[in-house]
């Protein structure tokens, strides 16, 4: 679909941004973690203080009592803190992507997704229990890309099982997918037999799991999604997606037996709306178990609308907490959506910066704003991006390393 | 503490969810005299809760008859995070004022403002220029210009005559409100002296610091941020004692650690929002102040990581709850998703940003001119409207309701149909404007041009995914083939 491709492909200097994804390396340090100080209780000398007119009396010096009448405290008076116990009903599905030969698959590990008990990074006392994880993508024709991302992967643009190792290898993907843009028939309409076979040479190529993005045509995806759930047996794939347009179709049902009877997961697209996404799980808990499930409840742009998509999210995970079962499923963010938006990709007047960063910031915020609400996968494309994520997402789950003194003078730093 | 282990809360309160129109209809005069503009007590009452409008739209209200009401509906619609005013006039900003912790449960107020730091060892003309920079950064967004709110001038040199010299020239130069830092109460005391009524925050009290500083806030009636890294306790404890002091005024800097400490930083903002909305704990009822100027204070590394790191580090305090931002950085790459994500989550969730929807003439189009579509999306309306002004062209727009969805996000949730494009075409008779039947919708919408074409008769063109191709695509393709 067209949402996970920015149409106007702005011109980016990759050798820039390249310049830069390795200087962010130096952001990863050591985290080291040290005991949280237990604080004891002191109560201080306080006498009565009645409030006057809420200001005090002028005073030509500090170290004049300003205010006659009041009676102020001559030492701190020592309050505690103890957390609150943010114990929620609810807790989040635990979702299995990919699947080893002993899972039945032929990846060389898999990964779970969801488990989330609290919303994310809420407190001190519940760390994701399986953290967010990133998914590169891959098209089987050539697309509108960004130049700086076209040029990253220029020499495999044609060969999508190349690109696949690419991603893996050069830029850490932790997950896969390959867009079938070619299945679309208002582009080359490619059988189901054509991306079969893209899907296996995928397969080969990689062992990450695997996400299969159809092309948006509810009755087309059905027949491309059937043929490749049959083919990749056991595979615990990632089908992205189903949507309520398919139950539309009468296509909902077939998609989703297959998913069940091969061992596949289901992306359960809707468009900013929960009751629509919990109509469309509803439908789907007819023929698959939720722990195959998973939501993608739309990415919007940052300056299009991002606050829709976080307030969707948001919303989701506390319903969901608060134990609404039909919402309790791990999400996905098409963080690459950012790229839709023309103060990512446009040249702009000097005060507004090179857009080789802008854009790149752009995708970064777009997936942090998200990973606060909650999101547990999200779709990437640029290796800045990419590098932040992969450096924030493990260090957000580990409290108790600030170093006070480091930030202590920070109003006579010199910069 | 109270015995369940709990920070004490003071009293029992409400929140503001849990206010009912009748709460407060019972505390107002009753009299249906509609000066506020509303038909009735009632309907004022009603959007009294829902934040619509404030007390003082109700001039009976404040005569001396009902001042024991008023009082009554001041404490029980006080936000739970108190509202601080920090400068002086036109420029002068609210922080704070929040109601909830999550944004869908209320709204937030006050968007979050942004200061951008000056220091007392920079050259006169240096602090000039970078002055006027801080106050002509703006980008102009959906009909808005959005803008750095304040200037933070930083005592680098701590000694209180620069400092104060850099007030002084910073003062005469600009009416932007001021954040003074300086832990030394001498030092403040200098800057104060030279910012005299102009309402500056005085940054910070500290451990140490807190009772010059809290005496220099009730003379100079200036509120004042407390600044405690890392430990919550003494943050209480501070804002304690400060109370006690007498300064009601208060801002709350946890520290803002942006590398290894970062966790615990979105953990400690979140932990005193959460307890100030959910627990009503009165000492974490005021703003929180986030700085993350602080990463320019780490390691070395190149100047684009930090700005990248400051970027990030911003963004994701203004969705986690900062109600006040120090930044160093004045690149337009750091700032532009800072001034847009901060105007976009202020936006009240309960409200799409919408335009009007109905037919819009641009320049003079006559009965061939090409008509165009949008959706009724702020920003996409706005985004479309200043392209074909950029380009002057001749045309016209229908704006289709969409429920304020943008084109994408429309025609995935089905607000943007082949039917809605029908409703519009006939309710706004737009075949009454032109003698051709061929209508331009937007790229994004290509997947309803068939559907279209057969609900309304009218031949449907694909036009460009962004706006910024509309003057290209009429160049090309119109007038069409026939």
């Amino acid at each position: 679909m067209a949402r996970k491709n920015p149409e106007n492909g702005p011109s980016l200097d990759a050798e820039q941004l390249f310049a830069l994804a390795p200087q962010l390396r130096e952001l990863l340090k050591g985290v080291h973690q040290i005991e949280l100080e237990q604080f004891s209780m002191e109560i201080g000398d306080l006498e009565l203080f009645i409030p006057t007119s809420g200001v005090g009396h002028a005073a030509p010096h500090p170290t004049e009592s300003p205010a006659p009448a009041r009676v102020k405290p001559t030492s701190l008076i020592r309050e505690s803190y103890f957390p609150p116990n943010a114990a929620f009903p609810g807790k989040i599905r635990e979702v299995r992507l990919g699947a080893t030969r002993a899972e039945g698959g032929s990846r060389s590990k898999s990964l779970t997704i969801g488990g989330a008990t609290t919303p994310a990074y809420f407190d001190f006392g519940h760390p994701p229990r399986h953290p967010p994880v990133i998914s590169l993508d891959v098209f089987d024709m050539p697309v509108g890309l960004p130049k700086v991302l076209k040029e990253n992967v220029a020499e495999v643009m044609d060969d999508p099982a190349e690109w696949a190792r690419m991603n893996v290898k050069k830029f850490g993907a932790d997950v896969v997918t390959i867009h079938l843009m070619s299945t679309d028939p208002l582009f080359r309409d490619a059988t189901p037999a054509a991306a079969v076979k893209t899907v296996e040479d995928i397969l080969q190529a990689v062992d990450v799991p695997v996400i299969i993005g159809g092309c948006g045509d509810p009755k087309k995806d059905a027949e491309v999604f059937s043929a490749v759930a049959q083919m990749a047996e056991g595979e615990r794939l990632l089908i992205n997606s189903v949507t309520l347009d398919m139950a539309e179709s009468k296509t909902l049902e077939r998609v989703a037996t297959a998913a069940r009877d091969h061992g596949h997961v289901l992306l359960a697209f809707t468009g900013l709306d929960l009751n629509n996404a919990k109509e469309l799980n509803r439908r789907l808990y007819e023929y698959i178990p939720p722990e195959q499930i998973v939501m993608d409840l739309t990415t919007v742009a940052l300056g299009y609308g991002l606050e829709y998509s976080f307030t969707i999210h948001e919303r989701a995970r506390y319903a969901a907490l608060m134990g609404d079962s039909e919402l309790a499923h791990p999400t996905i963010s098409a963080a690459t959506n950012a790229w839709a938006a023309r103060e990512a990709w446009m040249k702009m007047a000097p005060e507004y910066g090179a857009r080789e960063l802008r854009g790149p910031v752009w995708e970064t915020i777009n997936a942090l704003t998200l990973l606060l609400a909650g999101v547990d996968l999200f779709l990437m494309m640029h290796p800045a991006a990419v590098l932040t994520l992969r450096e924030i997402i493990p260090r957000l789950g580990k409290t108790g390393a600030p170093h006070a003194d480091q930030i202590a003078d920070w109003v006579e730093v010199r910069i | 503490m109270s015995p369940d282990g709990q920070p004490e809360t003071g009293k029992k309160r409400k929140s503001i969810k849990e206010i009912s129109p009748i709460d407060v209809y019972k505390l107002l005069p009753r009299t249906n005299c509609a000066e506020c503009g509303e038909a009735n007590c009632m309907a004022f009452a009603t959007r009294l809760v829902n934040g619509e409008l404030l007390l003082v739209d109700c001039p009976p209200l404040h005569i001396q008859e009902f001042q024991s009401s008023r009082e009554k509906l001041e404490r029980l619609l006080a936000p739970p995070v108190r509202t601080v005013t920090i400068g002086t006039g036109e420029h002068a900003i609210n922080i704070g004022g929040k109601y909830v912790l999550q944004r869908h449960d209320f709204t937030y107020h006050n968007p979050t403002p942004i200061a951008i730091d000056v220091h007392d060892l920079m050259p006169e003309a240096e602090l000039l220029d970078r002055i006027r920079q801080i106050e002509q950064f703006a980008y102009n967004y959906i009909g808005r210009t959005l803008t750095l709110n304040a200037i933070a001038v930083r005592s680098v040199s701590g000694d209180p005559t620069k400092f104060g010299n850099a007030v002084r020239t910073i003062t005469g130069a600009s009416r932007y409100p001021l954040i003074l830092c300086a832990l030394d109460p001498e030092v403040m005391a200098a800057g104060l002296a030279e910012a005299k009524e102009r309402r500056p925050l005085i940054y910070a009290a500290t451990e140490t610091n807190w009772m010059a500083m809290a005496d220099l806030a009730l003379s100079h009636r200036a509120p004042l941020a407390i600044f405690a890294p890392n430990d919550l306790a003494l943050l209480r404890s501070l804002a304690k004692t400060l109370l006690a002091c007498g300064v009601q005024d208060l801002v709350l800097d946890p520290g803002t650690f942006a590398d290894e400490g970062f966790p615990d930083t979105i953990a400690n903002f979140t932990a005193i929002r959460a307890s100030a909305c959910k627990q009503f704990d009165e000492l974490f009822g005021f703003p929180i102040l986030g700085v993350p100027l602080t990463v320019w204070t780490g390691a070395e590394l190149s100047e684009d990581v930090l700005k990248w790191r400051e970027a990030i580090t911003a963004s994701m305090l203004i969705s986690r709850y900062a109600d006040l931002l120090i930044m160093h950085s004045l690149d337009g790459w750091v700032l532009l998703p800072q001034l847009i994500w901060r105007f976009n989550i202020y936006t009240d969730p309960r409200k799409p940003v919408t335009v009007e929807a109905g037919v819009r003439t641009f320049g003079r189009p006559d009965a061939k001119s090409p008509v165009l579509m949008t959706t009724n999306y702020a920003l996409t309306y706005f985004t479309v409207e200043s392209d074909i002004k950029a380009a002057n062209l001749d045309c016209y727009l229908v704006v289709v309701d969409t429920g304020g969805l943008s084109v994408e996000s429309a025609v995935a949730g089905r607000n943007f149909t082949a039917e809605g494009i029908a409703a519009a075409l006939k309710s706004n008779n737009v075949a009454s404007l032109v003698t051709h039947t061929t209508l331009i919708i937007p790229g994004l919408a290509a997947r309803l041009s068939g559907e279209t074409e057969e609900t309304t008769g009218w031949r449907i063109l694909i036009g460009p995914k962004d706006s910024s191709g509309i003057p290209q695509f009429l160049r090309e393709r119109w007038p069409p083939e026939t």
